[in-house]
């Protein structure tokens, strides 16, 4: 059993546009505040199973677990720093990705 | 005298200096868009897999970022119609955020495109006589040449007959198509190295031989990277002639000996490292002296034909110094200020090159909206025979200004926000996307540049430091060419966090040399005080009309290093 020490939620890139989208309960989510959380090695296994459906399905890309921390409100948000990156859009663009209302948030 | 061709002159200000599509380029890019649309389809359909698509989506530049898609476009040695940079900033406008991004290989990326609207892009590209063909994979990439070529005053002569030459015989070449890794060539055709030929796979020197003939010095195995090497000389003097057969040549013990194993050693500097540059030379010599040079023999013919594109364009006859510009430059300060750091002497009396800035104090290096695109099309046409240049530095170039027009030429990128004087000095700086964008990133390298830009946002202060170049890459590829920045700064991740190491004194030119490391990785925040310490350091330490890398090289890193240190025992914690 691995160890599993953060929460985790299941990140990819869309296949038509390449926006970056998270597993949520029913489908994938362009706001990563929306994603599952998995608690426990089998939930991000469970997770990650999904995943490798929409794969095969064609409907996502480049797929995988991220750890994360849950806040006050139950949202999650990524530990490291490329994810929280990408939950946004970039740092130097405020005007671009979902920080601006791009997409999802 | 007259610098008019008559035959060439039809059409004032029209576009004469760059290759037009033949009938046979034409029909192919057609194809391989009409072939990779029908491949995007069949990959929305699901009867490609991811892994199955992966490939032919690289073979026309398209790669999976960090937010999205982002698309390569090459821009064959640098060189640009006003017609093309319009075409690539509609496909801005239309396809992707309004902006796009020119990199250090004479590329520009879109980082918004969708997979589904691709193949329209790639149409749009192709009607103005673009693509993104080979701008990835293990294939000989897009060739890049000095941002000058035809119009320095330093030129023996004009690279880009060579380089288009060599694209013709490099694209779609089948023995070439899946070489160990990518295969990068630049060329050069002047006595100042300004397209960093010792960093690249291949490196070409025009050169004259006693006789007054024309031919190559050919350098192998440099490049950046993982593993930084300085390109070593293996064709002293290569007739132009043998040149196809020779690049061939070289290609082929590449392609037999080259490591296949391990992905990170499979750059033919590798090969040139691991066996000496004298085995290669011998092999390369054998197979040149073994193989049918018949199918390579150089066809004087064609190579006249390619070279009669890059023709001069129609100048006038104009005296050498222009009575207006030197009032103008009395007249308004910053205009003075923009001509003596950004306008270079030109090879045709009474004209300049203009070295347009895509660094303003604090914004992204590299970066252009299409509005400035727009202007840049709009400044080329008016003033510069409608032809562009982008630069390996990430700065766009007008090769024919006159004199006489530059004040008009500087008032109009004014008002764009292009007319920055800072061509060469401390807040031009190269940087890669780094984690802004880039998938492999491991820090971020935009923000660094910002930062940097910003300290030295005085520009009176700039001019004192002079020259200097700093370049900044996310992560050890060295897209940024960290290790050729006089300071170079490398994005790691130490213990989850971002951090930066530094070089000093590496250089991309003739003198070529790789940044030695300054010490430990220093943290986003510390970065401009480290850059601030150096240069006061070299200020303080600089003799009459040296560069900082010539300081550097005087007195040594170790003084450097030294220095540093005490300031961090100051407090300063570097
Ligand atoms: C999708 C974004 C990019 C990816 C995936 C990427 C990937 C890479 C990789 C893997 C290398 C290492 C090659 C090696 O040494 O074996 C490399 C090198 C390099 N890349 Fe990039 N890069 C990207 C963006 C850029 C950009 C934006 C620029 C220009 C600003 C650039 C210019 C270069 C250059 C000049 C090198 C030099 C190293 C050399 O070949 O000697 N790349 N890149
Ligand atoms: S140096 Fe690294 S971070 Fe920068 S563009 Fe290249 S691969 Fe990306």
């Amino acid at each position: 059993m691995p160890v599993f020490k953060h929460p985790q939620i299941l990140i990819a890139s869309n296949l038509t546009d390449g926006e970056v989208v998270f597993l949520g309960p029913s489908g994938w989510e362009r706001d990563h505040r929306r994603a599952r959380v998995a608690r426990k090695a089998d939930e991000a296994t469970a997770l990650e199973d999904l995943g490798k459906r929409d794969i095969s399905a064609n409907r996502v890309v480049d797929v995988y677990l991220a750890d994360v921390e849950i806040g006050s409100d139950g949202a999650p948000t990524p530990l490291h720093y490329r994810e929280k990156m990408r939950v946004k859009g970039p740092s130097v663009r405020l005007d671009l990705g979902k920080q601006a209302g791009e997409g999802a948030l | 005298m007259t610098a008019v061709d008559l035959r060439v002159a039809q059409r004032p200000n029209a576009p004469m200096t760059t290759y037009r599509y033949d009938e046979y380029d034409a029909a192919f890019v057609s194809e391989r868009v009409a072939e990779f649309r029908e491949q995007v389809n069949r990959r929305l359909s699901g009867a490609l897999t991811e892994e199955e698509f992966r490939p032919f989506r690289l073979m026309n530049g398209l790669y999976l970022q960090l937010h999205a898609y982002m698309l390569r476009v090459a821009i064959p040695y640098g060189t640009l119609t006003a017609r093309q940079m319009r075409r690539l900033a509609d496909i801005a406008d239309k396809w992707d955020k309004g902006y796009g991004h020119f990199t250090t290989r004479q590329n520009l990326q879109y980082n918004w495109p969708k997979l589904v609207d691709t193949p329209d892009i790639l149409e749009s590209l192709a009607e103005v006589e673009m693509h993104a063909i080979q701008t990835s994979g293990n294939c000989i990439r897009n060739v890049t040449a000095d941002h000058f070529a035809g119009v320095a005053p330093d030129e023996i002569e004009d690279p880009r007959p060579t380089a288009e030459f060599l694209r013709q015989w490099s694209s779609l070449h089948s023995e070439f198509s899946f070489l160990p890794r990518k295969f990068k060539i630049a060329v050069t055709g002047a006595a100042h190295d300004r397209a960093a030929i010792l960093v690249h796979d291949i490196g070409l020197r025009i050169v004259k031989n006693d006789t007054g003939e024309i031919g190559y010095q050919v350098v192998v195995g440099g490049g950046l990277g993982r593993s930084p090497f300085i390109g070593k000389v293996v064709g002293d003097f290569v007739p132009r002639k043998d040149l196809l057969a020779f690049l061939e040549a070289i290609l082929r013990v590449y392609n037999r000996f080259g490591r296949r194993d391990n992905k990170y050693k499979a750059r033919v500097k590798i090969l040139v490292h691991e066996k000496g540059i004298d085995e290669i030379r011998a092999a390369v010599e054998a197979e040149f002296a073994a193989m049918d040079r018949s199918a390579f023999a150089h066809d004087p013919e064609e190579f006249e034909r390619i070279a009669a594109f890059f023709a001069p364009p129609p100048y006038e006859s104009l005296p050498a110094t222009s009575v207006s510009l030197r009032a103008a430059k009395l007249e308004t300060p910053a205009f003075a200020n923009f001509v003596d750091v950004n306008v270079g002497a030109h090879k045709i009396p009474g004209y300049a090159i203009v070295t347009v800035s895509l660094k303003p104090i604090g914004g992204v290096p590299g970066d252009a909206t299409s509005e400035q695109m727009r202007v840049l099309a709009d400044a080329s046409e008016r003033f510069g025979f409608g032809e562009l240049r982008v630069s390996h530095e990430q700065n766009i170039i007008l090769p024919h200004v006159k004199q006489d027009d530059l004040f008009a030429l500087w008032s109009m990128l004014d008002a764009a926000g292009l007319a920055t004087a800072n061509a060469g000095l401390v807040s031009d700086i190269i940087s890669c996307p780094g984690l802004d964008y880039c998938s492999l990133a491991t820090a971020r390298s935009i923000p660094i540049a910002q930062a940097i830009s910003k300290r030295f946002s005085d520009m009176s202060r700039q001019r004192r430091i002079g020259k200097l170049g700093v370049k900044i890459s996310g992560c050890i590829n060295a897209c940024g060419h960290h290790h050729v920045g006089a300071i170079g700064i490398l994005g790691l991740e130490k213990k989850g966090q971002e951090s930066y190491q530094i070089t000093l004194g590496g250089d991309p030119t003739f003198s070529a040399s790789i940044g030695e490391i300054l010490g430990p990785g220093v943290t986003a925040e510390q970065v401009p005080d480290v850059v601030e310490h150096l240069v006061d350091y070299y200020l303080a330490e600089r003799e009459e009309g040296e560069a900082f890398i010539d300081t550097w090289r005087r007195i040594g890193h170790a003084r450097f290093k030294d220095v540093l240190r005490r300031e961090g025992e100051d407090g300063a914690d570097i």
